[in-house]
């Protein structure tokens, strides 16, 4: 593990400019089929979600229009109408817009909180290691589902305190993602030499340490994307997520149950949309592994 | 001599697995302070309004309000020590009561759909591997891809919505029924349950397999195997899949806590009154007491289910146990 971990490491320890980085991995995204297919399912919501924030869907998301209630797919409402006469396209992409939202915020709190904390644990050890390990510990003793759930039902209720309910699940995963490569970085000689030269640690832990393990990060952070829209929307289904009117994936799927025979877009649009997405993103996913890890490459 | 060796590293994960599991009730307290709103608001909701300030003084030391955390934490955990999980505000009934008539259903539902999972990740699992990048393979791979990406709660809605709507199969629509008092219709009711929450954990388990079989397959033994002439059928189920399934029995014990999670999901949808269950009625109820207890329970369940999974994977893998 330690030696696979050196080969990594030395080949990675004089990074270029960051663009070239960028374009070298997304070009490595790109060679695999379903590299291409991430990148392109991620993009289409990208710009989903875009167009719904910026205000320029076709219909209001929560405009009622009793005259129109529960019409099927037409040029006019593409994805139809549900049982208050809203638009079922507008519902979707601003709901998308809201899972980005709430599910960014809380990959931005785990990933900062759990990077940091798994770096200092794995770099520095010794007690600040083991108290930061009992807490990772007793954190995956919960479902990350539960603790979502109970955390959300004890806040008062918003997108952010949504977000915060789920990184809280999802921090404990970044802090054993980044400390086990951190283990094996402090022994190299690299590092050894920083130190040697009165380099302090925090210093050696943004400098030398940190870039060596964006790779296996960037690729965490797309996963557990994929997981946070995942349990924000299982959250708005069980009634604890953003709360109405707002739009989201989860509560279209919880209103559309009965409706499932009667009017199956009201289902099928959000459903599907939620499918897509997680899939998207899984796929983008597996793209940058095969690209950033170098234990995979050429497998 | 072999016993004391082992024995320590026994002991140790044993001794971790007590540690974490106060850990978490020490974060279960913690979040019930967290509430906002005093705890006498929390349990007499807007009557809270009605009482005077010494009313509310001497509820504050009836319930041990008034005493410092450290001393409310110990009290809490001794009586939760003693069997004491405390009780529902509503209906009066003891939340180890409730815990008695739903942890049984949670871990049948549980043990279902890991059985489920096994039957569907495994045999797909060596399918897949059996020919890479072939049409099986595919085949194989996007089962699984479909598994992580069809999320718990919408196949849950649409299977039981189907089923209902279109085929008038509804047996979740009536009251529960316990295995032991009518086998047939428990099954029943148990029956999408287990499908929709197993499928999703079909497909974790295909992908070890897949991989551990790929990777035992590219072992020495198996070529000494091969050129001693074992018929490739018995290569195939003594060889290669009795090695390949050590590492999915972790990948399963892994998976536990995902599945209480997605009971959580399940129970809701298909009315099984489980844990999962218990703890969202409870939130919905504001019944912070019953919603305290169960997720410790909960997480009691899943320390265990780790702690047997790391002891068994210690006697099933020699190379473990050598060490």
């Amino acid at each position: 593990m330690s030696t696979t971990t050196a080969t990594t490491v030395t080949g990675a320890a004089a990074p270029p400019a960051q663009s070239r980085v960028g374009s070298r991995t997304l070009r490595a995204v790109l060679r695999s089929p379903s590299g291409v297919a991430g990148v392109l399912i991620v993009g289409l919501f990208i710009l989903m979600a875009g167009v719904s924030a910026a205000g320029l869907l076709p219909h209001s998301p929560s405009a009622q229009d009793a005259t129109v209630r529960l019409q099927p797919p037409s040029v006019e409402h593409w994805f139809g109408t549900d049982q208050l006469g809203r638009d079922t396209f507008s519902r979707v992409a601003s709901g998308v817009a809201n899972s980005a939202r709430v599910a960014l915020v809380a990959v931005v709190i785990s990933g900062v909180i759990g990077t940091v904390a798994g770096i200092v644990a794995g770099y520095l050890r010794g007690l600040s290691d083991t108290a930061i390990s009992a807490v990772t510990n007793v954190l995956f003793a919960f479902p990350s589902l539960l603790l979502a759930l109970t955390l959300a039902s004890v806040f008062a209720r918003n997108w952010f305190t949504v977000a915060v309910a789920i990184a809280v699940g999802f921090a404990p995963i970044f802090v054993r993602v980044a400390r086990g490569p951190v283990l094996a970085l402090r022994e190299m000689e690299y590092v050894a030499a920083a130190r040697a030269t009165g380099m302090r640690a925090p210093s050696i832990m943004t400098r030398h340490i940190l870039p060596n393990i964006t790779g296996i990060l960037i690729v965490q952070v797309t996963l557990t994307f994929s997981w946070a829209v995942l349990a924000e929307a299982s959250l708005s289904f069980l009634g604890f997520g953003t709360p109405p009117p707002a739009a989201s994936l989860g509560s279209m799927v919880y209103d559309a149950q009965s409706l499932m025979v009667a009017a199956p877009w009201t289902m099928l649009a959000p459903g599907l949309t939620l499918v897509l997405l997680i899939v998207g993103l899984n796929l983008l996913g597996d793209g940058l592994r095969d690209a950033l890890d170098p234990n995979r490459k050429g497998k | 001599m072999l016993t004391r060796l082992q024995a320590a590293p026994t002991v140790r994960r044993i001794a971790g697995a007590a540690f974490t599991l106060f850990g978490c009730a020490v974060a279960v307290f913690i979040m019930l302070r967290a509430i906002p709103g005093d705890q006498i608001t929390a349990i007499y909701g807007t009557e809270a309004a009605a009482l005077s300030e010494e009313q509310r003084e001497s509820l504050r030391a009836y319930y041990g309000l008034d005493q410092p955390l450290i001393v409310q934490f110990f009290t809490w955990l001794g009586s939760v020590l003693t069997g004491n999980l405390g009780y529902s505000s509503r209906t009066q009934q003891s939340v180890l009561e409730m815990t008695a008539q739903s942890l049984p259903v949670t871990l049948q539902l549980s043990v279902l759909a890991i059985l489920v999972a096994l039957l569907v990740g495994i045999p797909l699992g060596m399918l897949a591997a059996s020919r890479t990048n072939a049409l099986r393979d595919w085949f194989g791979q996007g089962v699984a891809l479909a598994g992580l990406g069809i999320p718990t709660f919408l196949l849950g809605t649409f299977v039981l919505g189907m089923a209902a709507q279109s085929w008038g199969f509804n047996p979740n629509g009536l009251r529960y029924a316990r295995l032991w008092d009518d086998p047939w219709l428990n099954l029943q009711q148990m029956f999408m349950p287990a499908l929709v929450l197993g499928f999703a954990i079909a497909a974790p388990v295909m992908r070890t397999t897949r991989t551990a079989v790929l990777e035992v397959r590219s072992l020495d033994f198996i070529r000494t195997a091969k050129a001693k002439g074992v018929p490739p059928a018995r290569l195939r189920r003594s060889h290669v899949l009795r090695n390949s399934l050590v590492p999915v029995v972790t990948q399963t014990g892994m998976q536990f806590g995902f599945l209480l999670g997605g009971a959580v999901v399940v129970e809701q949808i298909f009315s099984l009154p489980g844990l999962g269950r218990q703890v969202v009625v409870a939130m919905n109820q504001q019944e912070y007491a019953v919603v305290q207890s169960t997720v410790l329970v909960i997480a009691l369940l899943f320390v265990l289910v780790n702690l047997a999974t790391d002891l068994l994977y210690q006697r099933i893998d020699p190379r473990v146990r050598a060490e």
